[in-house]
């Protein structure tokens, strides 16, 4: 079969051009066939064995059909210029090889999954890709910033080498913000025995700390009993799981189900993330061989569509204007959030405005599976190939998009920029803050 | 020749052909066995459920969107399957040799069906020809294939039809369903045996255990 044409700008990746130099074919040949005989068994030769290279696939990629329908970013291309050719050559290959791989798999593609759903036999493309990323991991071909992300993983169990000082300090400052709104809003740490534990990704400290206030002024108004722990195995997210790194993002998710244990809480409810709850819910549990979460997860969309529809939070007024929302992968196509989604969405907004296509089948962000983790190198060619999700956003005429997940909301500010867009992209619980109605024996006495 | 191709060769194709493909099953099943997650991601509800929206027609968006490769693709397998299972000419000789026989289609009808599967098999190839993507990831094997499940069809069609040299055109068409029979299990036409497992993995991951949907 003759090689793919794939022209791409060249890319200056610290990392992966230094791994490149050092890399040797034994070394590649070992873990290429250690991983496909140990780790992949009979599923991923199924999956080969099983395509008949049909094409279906291409039309589901946002990659390939924002980048005129360029055959290199078509799904099965994608599996054909990495897994066909390791199995072929037996993993007779050069380090050169290993570094496109690389390049395919973490920057070219966002295991969204949407191409298995287009695949006539069903088979899961981004299996393979995380596959290759598992092989490139091994191998130290890893794009610099994500690695740089997973190094903080490895070493302070948060994405973003929050120190533990700064953690403690950054909660008690967002529980005096929030109690500007609500006097007797408390944030409490390390409250054995509450119901609810509640988690963030490593960001939400670092730059996004008014998010930390937002959920203690909902808590409070819900009438919650919960807390966040004071140690590590607060953040739920993990980059390593994206990398290919397993054994870091097993450490990861274990600590932070045994935080949730220490504490003796019922369940964790985790902020506005979709890779997190990924972590969290399957791919943690899954490799650890708990199957399930020992505790249970619950994601930000359904623990607010629990509230509002349990009345517990009532919205006093709606935001105004046309609004609409991104549909996260990992909590809509790959956990079945998509419709209650909607119901808070339509709850808080007055015009709530449905992208089209919607729900599981709706385009990524082209930010998640770890793809704006690879850093400004590749970010260029990332907000390119969100094209095709930036005239779905220009369409529905919104003044603001929601994105209830991390990596959609950066994304979809860099989609907003790159296109012009001139939208506004928030969080929903930055939404439901301004809606929701606060109790008259909550609110501030005036002097 | 004839007496040959007819006779032991048809045992050892289909010996072949049914031993193949249980073996590759087996394989498969057995080499899961070893993924400890494979089959607690399983359940037949969510496996079904996937299978249903995918053997139905325009039964999910995504066939929606792509009417005429869903209708060829549709007519193609069946025909493909159908039309020799209920073949008169077939069960004839079937019912020379074990005496046994089921329904039969009219053979105006086979002759259509044929042609259905003969005009598939040109479409893909047009397809392998002419769209970007599938012409980028083709090989050899997928046009070998494409000859594989087309010639049977294409010989029995000439000799249904009596054009030429019918002795060796039937010999041919023997030969080549033979061939056919054989190729399944070892090459990439086992999609026959393993959409249905590949099929209801990712159905039940979406459905089972992701909660979501996969049509």
């Amino acid at each position: 079969m003759k090689p793919t044409i794939a022209i791409r700008e060249p890319v200056v990746d610290d990392l992966m051009d230094q791994t490149e130099k050092i890399l040797t074919e034994e070394q590649i040949e070992k873990v290429i066939n250690e991983v496909i005989d140990q780790e992949t068994g009979v599923r991923l030769q199924t999956y080969v064995d099983t395509c008949i290279h049909c094409g279906l696939c291409a039309e589901a990629c946002h990659w390939y059909l924002s980048n005129d329908r360029d055959v290199s970013f078509a799904p099965v291309t994608k599996v054909k210029d990495t897994i066909w050719v390791m199995l072929e050559k037996k993993g007779k290959v050069d380090a050169a090889f290993i570094k496109r791989c690389s390049q395919i798999a973490h920057t070219e593609c966002n295991v969204c999954r949407r191409c298995g759903m287009y695949c006539p036999f069903g088979i899961d493309i981004a299996y393979m890709m995380l596959v290759v990323r598992r092989i490139c991991a091994k191998l130290e071909m890893v794009p610099l910033y994500l690695q740089d992300t997973v190094n903080s993983h490895a070493a302070t169990m948060n994405q973003m080498w929050v120190k533990p000082d700064e953690w403690i300090d950054t909660l008690q400052w967002q529980e005096e913000e929030a109690q500007g709104y609500v006097p007797s809003a408390r944030l409490p740490l390390e409250k054995e025995g509450a119901e609810i534990m509640y988690s963030v990704i490593g960001p939400e400290p670092k730059f996004l700390a008014q998010l930390l206030g937002n959920i203690t002024v909902i808590m409070k108004v819900a009438g919650l009993d919960w807390t966040m722990p004071a140690t590590a195995g607060w953040d739920n997210s993990n980059m390593a799981m994206y990398s290919g790194d397993f054994e870091v993002m097993a450490r990861v998710e274990r600590l932070h189900h045994e935080t949730a244990q220490r504490l003796k809480v019922k369940k964790i409810v985790m902020g506005e993330c979709g890779h997190a709850f990924r972590g969290g819910e399957y791919d943690g549990p899954t490799w650890l061989g708990w199957m399930s979460p020992p505790i249970p997860i619950v994601h930000a969309v359904a623990f607010y569509y629990d509230l509002i529809k349990s009345g517990r939070i009532k919205i006093a007024k709606k935001v105004e204007g046309p609004v609409t929302a991104q549909y996260p992968c990992n909590i809509v196509r790959n956990a079945g959030l998509g419709s209650k989604l909607r119901y808070i969405m339509s709850a808080v907004c007055e015009d709530f405005v449905d992208l089209i296509p919607n729900d599981r089948h709706a385009f990524c962000c082209n930010a998640g599976g770890d793809t704006i983790n690879c850093g400004p190198p590749w970010k260029k060619i990332r907000v390119q190939s969100a094209k095709i999700q930036s005239e779905n956003f220009k369409r529905t005429g919104a003044h603001t998009i929601v994105t209830p997940c991390h990596n959609c909301h950066s994304g979809v500010e860099d989609i907003v920029d790159g296109y012009k867009l001139g939208m506004h992209v928030k969080f929903f619980s930055e939404l439901l803050i301004e809606a929701m109605e606060i109790p008259e024996h909550l609110k501030p006495k005036e002097e | 020749m004839y007496e040959f191709v007819s006779g032991p060769l048809v045992w050892i194709a289909f010996i072949i052909f049914v031993g193949g493909s249980l073996y590759k099953i087996y394989r498969m099943l057995s080499g899961a066995k070893k993924d400890m997650t494979l089959f607690r991601h399983m359940s037949l509800k969510h496996s079904l459920n996937s299978l249903v929206h995918w053997v139905i027609p325009f039964n999910n968006q995504y066939m929606q969107k792509r009417p005429i490769f869903t209708i060829v693709s549709f007519s193609f397998h069946i025909c493909l399957i159908l039309t020799p299972v209920f073949l008169l000419g077939h069960l004839v000789l079937l019912d020379e040799s074990w005496n046994i026989s089921w329904f039969n289609i009219p053979d105006g009808v086979a002759d259509w069906m044929t042609i259905v599967v003969i005009a598939g098999c040109i479409f893909y190839l047009y397809r392998r020809l002419t769209d970007p993507v599938v012409k980028n990831v083709t090989d050899g094997s997928d046009y070998l294939l494409l000859a594989i499940t087309a010639l049977p069809f294409i010989t029995g069609f000439i000799a249904y039809h009596q054009l030429f040299a019918y002795k060796t055109i039937l010999i041919l068409h023997i030969l080549a369903g033979e061939i056919m029979l054989i190729a399944i299990p070892f090459t990439r036409l086992s999609h026959m045996l393993f959409f249905v497992f590949t099929r209801a993995l990712f159905g039940s991951e979406q459905g089972y255990w992701k909660h979501s949907k996969d049509w």
